[in-house]
């Protein structure tokens, strides 16, 4: 593996240019084949393996939504029975928020953050890896067990007795419980690689003040994953513990607690769809100033308001628990903390504005999907606001108003602006470009068709409907306005059916991309598209927040890196003093027979608390194996 | 890809950095967050239950003292050879660190035999009712901190005698090693506390 | 997409109307609290409308602006500093109108809470999938059982006190107050009290299992005079059955099964773990909102309650056509 034709120990910048690349990319290359895909530790491949796994998932609960609205568009719909439409809406539930939402959005970050932070892998190259295995596992003990009519169907939030072991039949809470410690296990690993790469990775001069707002998203995100996620960890195995070994943890006959869960639960849930959130708004926030051609307003405002939101989103956790007969003043408390996470996003809102106001707008499909977030999310947002005051909840709560709510802050404030970052971002990725009168077309069938289905729910929630029925009856007056949501549901479904169309097409034929076809300022923009293994031939040292447009025709470098193994730069928190040239870890199989283990020790405890004991062999046997020194030059 | 122009030159950086200059070590602190959260999180679950408790212990005597607090004191012992290691480490002297490493590995094995104990000496089962299952998930949670941060040090422990041992990371590692041991005695602490001290108040 | 906007605008006001009126509407109340809930609601969505229609204008004017300079841009100081009071005057009018809801919240809270010394007490249990009903009293005598349907008088306040048998439910007439949990281990209540005379239907607004979406209420209120009346004939045992058929029906469901679940009080049964029936025929609907009360219905039901509600713990107990015509007239005969 190391460089046949030059000396050891040859440093970077005594080759030149092309024999460089030539090295780099022997060094930092995965082999192609089947076994090279499966130990690859390249952040690039990993990172688009998990995007368009992500995708998948969102077409599979894509389908498990419109086969709801086949059902409701009538009333006494025949379609659903009421077991199955329990387990797709469950099913729904926990596919988008478990399997597509939080990894897609690590999964941009896995491509992006290193990049953009001007380094060579992210850190912790084999735990990425194995993160992927992982979550891959979870989605698929998620939906095998959907195939052998054992889903999940006490929604996506699974409250106890009705999930507990008294009334949650068969295996299906458990197989719930079980996909979230994989999909939690996958989170939080990335979540820990993103923050050493963005805490100690970054390129020589990038100061705290002058790293990517998209990067400061992805840090405030993944602390919060690591705060929040113990919470639903803790959570569900105690579920299964009540369920496999007769713990009595939620049983209030013997001392447990039934609204201990929703704490528990929603200590994880609140902060969760800040997860969801913050990498939308990252993305925003790269996006913007590229199409208003200029430097963002409000950096500083920008990323207190990130951080401040990430901080908030802890405090405001009761609010989904407003009805359950908690103290009234306590309760008041959540509906102060809960109004006041508006104020960070107004912030940012206007901090957008602000830039768009004084730049000159060049109006392409990534800053149409930016334009239809703020006109969607801001609805979603006072909707928010609507439903944290306690009064005004205790009519709306666990009706279609919520369903609303939620849908136009996710999809309006997630899934928009990804789309918009797919649409940005799909050059650097591919080398080619997505299809500008596509984008038009999705950007406006997607936010035609997502006002029309979700916004008449908030009035179904007026009239009384509940989340959650599978059915309705004649006598109600929800028939008109169900039909007219399912219909408009399909208009929607077109929408994302174009853009995955534009998407596969694009990858194959699309128009070839340079290294910064839309003249951006950060630094995924300055190697190639798509970028080699290697990212950078040399490491990028920056001197300001939009290094490619201070200087747009040479990049400032460090130099004085090894070329006959996997070199990077460790760096200091603030200041990005350069402190070491560390190595990366090479491609490595380890990382999938360690996640095999696990995801056989996980599946088994479905069945028997002694799968923990058992199970742990081989995982002790696939972790030492990976972490047992191979005496290769990484390892000087 | 873009022109470029040398400004730095690195090539007399370390090719390994010690403690935070090293990227397992930043891990290691990762990784003390996300279980330091699940403890807090389990002795938030005890304190709850207790609030909403009309007596506490539930149906049960409090555990006996004896076993735990025998834990207790190996486990504070434990940190000053502790200390030691990591120190001898930072300094790469590797006898020292070898010697120092396989008392450790014989500090880990001690408390697990006193724990088998403690938790005959808890007084109630974990399906008795929420207090024994809360009891039961408080030590089965630190226990498993044990048993792994045990298996890693016999894997050290090998690894300090073979020809890898020579290396700053081996050193490093042995650094990390010391510290989630800290973190494993520190996280002890308070839930001795809730078992054996609240219900005794 | 302008015209999308447009549309949706033009909707907005049809579809706001259609849920003005219902009786299963949060924006039709009828009684304390829906009333003053129903005033801060609006306050509410008004001022959020506004918010939002001010944001979208500006974002429309901030795309349409051109300012000549050469790209990208790096802005001069001055117009930076107007550029920042703007914000900062953006982000203090959130402040304030954040505080106002809270405080409008808060005060709702406070001023809503119906609370009096003559309520009316009744004990709601909710199971999988139904409401048991018992109207409590001083002295057992005056207290009773019912099932899925709750009489009220009006003008005065009724206090529910809301338990759970197996799994979390939510007691919701919108007409009439917002949704108060049900949760087992947790003694809840609910209190309220209408305005007007009339029909109010609820519905169980919390997942609890297969039937979830069949779990209705209805609440009648009455004026006094008439409640008086219904409570009276409520507190007597089961009509006496006068026709042959009828008497039949009697027997059968005292010696068939259906005498393991269901009370019919002046007989022998007294099941307890399925509805009070005594009076089931003078009830608007059974199952719990499915089906409206009458002869037909009530054999449909009895004759198969597994296809009209897949997983229910009715289970179906084989009869004759002879003895299911008897069972459901004399169920239709309890009035």
């Amino acid at each position: 593996m190391s460089g046949d034709r030059i000396a050891p120990d040859t440093r970077d910048d005594q080759l030149e240019s092309r024999a460089l690349e030539r090295q780099l990319a022997k060094v930092w290359g995965t082999p192609s084949g089947f076994w090279g895909a499966l130990a690859t530790v390249d952040h690039k491949i990993i990172g688009r393996r998990y995007i368009v796994t992500a995708f998948v998932f969102l077409l599979m609960g894509g389908v498990l939504a419109l086969l709801m609205r086949i059902q409701l568009a009538q009333p006494e719909g025949r379609l659903l029975g009421p077991d199955l439409y329990n387990q797709v809406f469950t099913m729904h539930g926990a596919n988008m928020m478990f399997l597509f939402a939080v990894p897609v959005m690590e999964a941009m970050a896995i491509y992006l953050v290193p990049l953009m932070v001007g380094t060579r892998n992210i850190a912790f190259p084999r735990l990425n890896a194995f993160s992927y295995w992982i979550f891959l596992a979870g989605g698929i003990l998620l939906w095998v067990s959907f195939a052998l009519n054992m889903g999940p169907d006490v929604g996506w939030f699974a409250y106890v007795p009705l999930s507990g072991p008294q009334y949650g039949s068969g295996k299906r809470a458990d197989i719930w419980a079980q996909m979230i410690t994989f999909t939690e296990l996958s989170a939080l690993a990335v979540a820990v690689e993103l923050v050493v790469t963005v805490l100690k990775q970054r390129a020589p001069g990038m100061t705290l003040n002058r790293i990517p707002l998209f990067v400061w998203a992805m840090l405030v995100m993944s602390f919060i994953v690591i705060l929040a996620m113990p919470a639903i960890m803790v959570a569900s195995s105690t579920l299964i513990m009540d369920r496999l070994v007769g713990t009595h943890f939620y049983n209030p006959a013997e001392g447990g607690d039934v609204l201990l869960w929703q704490h528990l639960f929603w200590f994880f849930g609140h902060p969760e769809v800040y997860i969801i959130f913050l990498p939308a708004v990252g993305m925003v926030s790269a996006i913007v100033p590229v199409f208003a051609r200029r430097s963002i307003f409000g950096y500083l405002p920008l990323v207190l308001a990130l951080i401040a939101t990430g901080i908030l989103a802890f405090g405001l956790w009761v609010h989904h628990m407003f009805v359950t007969g908690l103290p009234r003043l306590g309760e008041s408390f959540f509906t102060a903390s809960s109004m006041a996470i508006a104020i960070p996003a107004g912030v940012q809102i206007f901090c957008w504005l602000a830039t768009l106001w004084d730049g000159n707008t060049s109006l392409r499909t990534p800053l149409l999907f930016v334009i239809a977030f703020i006109v969607t999310f801001v609805i979603g947002g006072l909707t928010g606001v609507m439903v944290a005051s306690v009064p005004f909840d205790t009519q709306v709560h666990d009706t279609y108003f919520v369903v609303a709510h939620f849908h136009y802050v996710l999809i309006g404030g997630a899934v928009f602006p990804l789309m918009g970052a797919i649409y940005y971002w799909f050059p650097k990725i591919t080398g080619r470009m997505m299809s500008e009168r596509l984008g038009w077309w999705v950007a406006g069938l997607v936010f035609v068709g997502f006002n029309l289905t979700f916004f008449p729910m908030h009035v179904l929630g007026f009239q009384g409907m509940p989340r959650r029925v599978y059915t309705y009856q004649h006598d109600m007056p929800w028939a008109e306005l169900n039909l007219f949501v399912s219909v408009s549901s399909v208009v929607l479904a077109l929408g994302f059916l174009l853009f995955f169309i534009d998407a596969v097409r694009s990858a194959r034929w699309g128009a070839p991309a340079g290294g910064n076809p839309w003249n951006a300022s950060s630094l995924e923009w300055a190697t190639n598209s798509p970028p080699p293994s290697f990212n950078f031939a040399s490491i990028p040292v920056v001197r300001s927040a939009d290094p490619l447009w201070e200087d747009p025709d040479v990049l400032m470098v460090a130099a004085g890196l090894r070329t006959d193994r996997r070199e990077l730069i460790i760096s200091t928190v603030t200041e990005a003093q350069p402190q070491a040239r560390e190595s990366s870890p090479r491609n490595s199989i380890w990382p999938l027979w360690a996640a095999i283990a696990t995801t056989v020790m996980l599946v088994w405890s479905i069945f028997s608390p002694w799968a923990v004991v058992w199970g742990s062999i081989p995982i002790a046997i696939a972790l030492i194996g990976w972490f047992w020194p191979k005496g290769d030059p990484e390892d000087e | 890809m873009m022109k470029v122009r040398m400004v730095a030159d690195l090539s007399r950086l370390p090719a390994h950095g010690m403690q935070s200059a090293s990227p397992t070590w930043w891990g290691t602190l990762a990784f003390m967050l996300i279980e330091g959260t699940g403890f807090a999180l389990t002795i938030g679950v005890y304190l709850y239950l207790w609030s909403l408790a009309p007596t506490w212990p539930i149906a049960a005597p409090a555990p006996d003292l004896g076993p735990g607090t025998v834990l207790t004191l190996i486990l504070l012992a434990s940190v000053i050879p502790n200390y030691f290691v990591s120190k001898w480490a930072g300094a790469e002297d590797l006898r020292k660190v070898q010697i120092g490493i396989v008392v450790m590995a014989i500090i880990g094995i001690l408390p697990l035999i006193v724990r088998a104990f403690e938790f005959s000496a808890l007084n109630i089962w974990w399906d008795s009712n929420a207090y024994g299952s809360v009891l039961w998930l408080m030590l089965g949670l630190h226990t498993t901190h044990l048993i792994t941060d045990l298996v890693d040090t016999l894997v050290l422990t090998a690894i300090m005698f073979t020809r890898h041992a020579r290396n700053s990371r081996r050193f490093g590692d042995v650094q990390d090693n010391a510290l989630y041991w800290n973190f494993v005695v520190i996280t002890w602490l308070p839930l001795y506390v809730c078992i054996y001290w609240i219900p005794r108040l | 997409m302008n015209r999308g906007t447009r549309v949706a605008f033009g909707l907005l006001p049809a579809l706001a109307c259609t849920g003005c009126v219902g009786w299963q509407s949060v924006l039709d109340p009828h009684g304390s609290p829906a009333l003053g809930l129903d005033l801060l609601m609006k306050f509410i969505m008004i001022v959020c409308a506004v918010v939002w229609v001010l944001v979208v204008a500006m974002l429309f004017v901030a795309l349409a602006r051109r300012t000549p300079r050469a790209e990208p841009l790096m802005l001069g100081r001055r117009t930076q500093d107007r550029m920042r009071i703007a914000v900062a005057g953006s982000v203090a009018a959130s402040v304030v109108v954040i505080s106002v809801f809270t405080l409008a919240s808060y005060a709702a809270t406070r001023m809503l809470s119906v609370v009096s010394d003559d309520e009316l007490m009744i004990r709601v249990r909710g199971f999988q999938w139904w409401w048991d009903v018992t109207y409590l009293a001083a002295t057992p005598k005056e207290s009773f059982r019912t099932a899925n349907e709750i009489h009220i008088p009006i003008n005065r306040t009724v206090r529910i006190q809301l338990e759970a048998a197996d799994v979390i439910h939510s007691f919701w007439v919108p007409s009439l107050a917002g949704k108060q949990d049900l949760i087992p281990g947790r003694n809840n209540d609910v209190r309220f009290s209408a305005a007007r005379a009339g029909t109010y239907r609820g519905q169980c607004a919390e997942f609890c299992g297969l039937q979830h979406a069949r779990m209705a209420m209805i609440v009648v209120a009455h004026e006094p005079d008439s409640f008086e009346a219904w409570r009276q004939s409520q507190l007597k045992s089961a009509t006496e059955p006068v026709k042959t058929e009828e008497q039949a029906g009697r027997e059968l469901f005292v010696a068939k099964a259906c005498s393991a679940c269901h009370t019919v009080r002046g007989t022998a049964a007294a099941g307890a773990t399925g509805p009070d029936l005594t009076h089931v025929g003078s009830r608007r609907t059974i199952a719990a909102g499915v089906f409206e009360t009458t002869r037909g219905s009530l054999a449909a039901w009895i004759a198969d309650p597994q296809t009209i509600k897949p997983g229910n713990n009715m289970p179906m107990v084989p009869l004759t056509a002879d003895e299911l015509h008897a069972v459901s007239a004399y169920m239709a005969g309890l009035k």
